[in-house]
């Protein structure tokens, strides 16, 4: 990215100058290097962003920025609806929900060390992966339509865990305003076999070690100490999400002249909050989410009932779960008000700090945890949310490294049985029913995901807590 | 051209698609190959079953994503992937009827499952000599 367009407010906070077109200006997190590597596209999208009505405060984008489609990933708005602000399909994306959950495991090195292999294959032969895999979960109509009002708290009294599970999932496993009426046939048939599923690609379920403590007050409310095991899922809203994302973005299209609404990128489809189309869009994505949290939770079951079969003293329980791609009715003080925001996070994390209601008793004082994922062979993160943040950046920050290279390239550089045997030789167990697929997310294709998290910590935008380093991987 | 050219273009996190065709028909076409792709070698895709498609669509590039999306839904319900595509077009109305086999995670090494397909870079467009050149990127 060119930095002569940029004004440099901090050595970590980089600004678009709001124009006659723009109603707001972007502000860009990341350090002299970083911006300067970050796609021109990035440029291009936030500011594409600014031009949206309705805006409150400015728009941002995170230190793991990429390009994205409509919204940069790693981009935040929030809109008001009193001054004429729009919800954008194509700034929450298709993977409504997509998130990040940590499990306690109770577990230690040793523990793993002594099972590593059998737990990998348990783990691979139980949760489905991947392209073609299938859940056994096969919901009828009316259970579909429960399991999206419901979301993660419909899944606990199907049996899927515990209630205590929803205490640390963000909007206590269910968010208000899920309208599954307005989930179209189509999305809900592309879910019938996907109830309990990973998905393929960046989405994966880790075992991780917990390999050092940055901030040791935090890590003991967050009951994490070094050499602890733990255990991620990365996934979202599987095939309805997707289907949602496809139905409305369509819809918002089409209807944008009809709105008045002249888009920059087509992909920035949206409708005004206030407008049937934009309620009706709401409480179909709050679905999508109550399916994400759903999904997430019947995979958190599926993995305490396998971890238990080789390792029965385990104590499989819930750190956190939450979302990086999602528009959140949140309040937040702008220009010296306190107002009610619809707030778009499409790749970027909600990173509420201390003192935050939504939060529990536990964590309240510590600030949110912030799940921050790798990939494969690199570290994963969590962080906690800051009252820094809350001016900073809308209580928002990084959700992971973004891919250095595409698909493509990595496949011609590397090898996924090659990936395989390297991260075997670190200590590192991958199963995937797909070698180009591992090829294709190998751990060198991604950016440096320490860097963006040390940005994103210096930045104020949420602290460092603790490293996690992978000891299984199940890869889609 | 008879039959249509497609490639992957570079995108950070998702993948780009380009095709080139003498017909509207056939860069639809290759736009279907270039999807199967994306997940598996078009080439090792058996042609057991077919299946077929329509969409409407105001625009020629509103009719690419929503051939592409339609292509996405019929893999992702039926858990088929496919190898060959034949399109018919009248006016603004495609009717595909495409030919593949149920997903065998063995032989295709399924790469990655695709979401739905955008409207970034999106194009359609006929140039000076005729022919027909259509791009999208899809998230993956």
């Amino acid at each position: 990215m060119d930095l002569n367009q940029l004004e440099q407010l901090s050595e970590y906070r980089w600004r678009i100058p709001a124009d006659n077109a723009m109603h707001v200006p972007g502000i860009l997190f990341g350090d002299r290097e970083q911006i300067l590597q970050m796609d021109d596209k990035v440029y291009t999208q936030l500011r594409n962003v600014t031009l949206l009505p309705g805006l409150a405060g400015p728009v941002y984008a995170m230190p793991d920025a990429h390009w994205g489609y409509g919204f940069p990933i790693g981009g935040v708005a929030a809109f008001d609806a009193n001054a004429g602000g729009v919800v954008s399909a194509g700034g929450v994306g298709f993977d409504i929900s997509c998130g990040v959950r940590t499990l306690h495991t109770g577990l230690t090195p040793a523990d793993i060390a002594a099972v590593q292999n059998d737990l990998a294959d348990l783990l691979f032969a139980g949760v489905p992966a991947g392209v073609g895999s299938q859940g056994s979960i096969r919901l009828n109509d009316r259970e579909m339509d429960a399991m999206l009002a419901g979301g993660a708290r419909w899944a606990v009294q199907q049996g899927y865990g515990k209630l205590a599970d929803l205490e640390r999932t963000e909007e206590r496993g269910c968010i208000a305003g899920a309208e599954p009426a307005n989930v179209s046939n189509q999305a809900k048939r592309r879910q019938r076999k996907e109830m309990g599923t990973l998905g393929s690609g960046n989405h994966y379920l880790e075992v991780q070690r917990v390999a050092e403590i940055y901030a040791p007050k935090i890590a003991a409310r967050f009951a994490l100490s070094e050499n602890d095991i733990v255990i991620s899922i990365h996934c979202g809203s599987r095939g309805l999400g997707h289907q949602i994302g496809t139905d409305y973005l369509r819809e918002m299209v089409i209807s944008a002249p009809d709105f008045g609404l002249d888009l920059p990128d087509r992909e920035l489809a949206c409708a005004p909050i206030d407008s049937e189309l934009g309620r009706r869009y709401l409480g179909a994505m709050r679905a999508g989410m109550n399916c994400a949290l759903a999904n997430r939770q019947i995979l958190t079951h599926l993995t305490r009932e396998l971890v238990a079969e080789l390792l029965p003293h385990a104590k499989l329980e819930l750190l956190y779960d939450v979302s990086h791609n999602i528009c959140k009715v949140e309040t937040h003080v702008v220009d010296g008000l306190q107002r009610e925001l619809h707030v778009h996070r499409k790749g970027a994390t909600r990173a509420f700090g201390p003192g935050n209601p939504d939060l529990d008793d536990t964590l309240r004082s510590a600030g949110q945890p912030v799940l921050i994922g790798g990939s494969m062979g690199t570290a994963s993160y969590v962080l906690a949310g800051t009252t820094a943040g809350e001016s900073a950046s809308l209580s928002s920050a990084c959700h992971g490294a973004g891919r250095a290279m595409s698909r493509r390239q990595a496949r011609r550089q590397y090898g996924g049985r090659q990936v395989i045997d390297e991260l075997a030789s670190r200590g590192i167990v991958i199963r995937s029913p797909s070698n180009r697929g591992v090829a294709e997310e190998a751990p060198l294709a991604y950016k440096d995901v320490d860097k963006v998290v040390e940005i994103a910590d210096r930045a104020g935008l949420a602290n460092k807590v603790a490293r996690l380093e992978p000891l299984i991987c199940i890869k889609g | 051209m008879e039959h249509g050219r497609w490639e992957h273009f570079e995108h950070d996190a998702d993948i780009g698609l380009r095709a080139v065709a003498a017909t509207r028909e056939g860069m639809f076409e290759a736009m279907g190959e270039a999807l199967t792709a994306i997940i598996t070698e078009p080439g090792a895709v058996q042609r057991a079953e077919t299946i077929t498609v329509r969409c409407n669509a105001p625009d020629n590039a509103l009719l690419l994503v929503d051939w592409l999306n339609a292509l996405i839904y019929e893999m992702a319900t039926r858990g088929m992937i496919f190898g060959s595509w034949r399109v018919e077009l009248e006016g603004q109305t495609l009717t595909g009827f495409v030919t593949g086999e149920a997903v065998d995670r063995l032989r295709h090494q399924p790469a990655v499952e695709v979401k739905g397909a955008t409207y970034t870079a999106l194009s359609v467009q006929q140039d000076s000599q005729g022919l027909w050149h259509g791009q999208c990127v899809v998230d993956v």
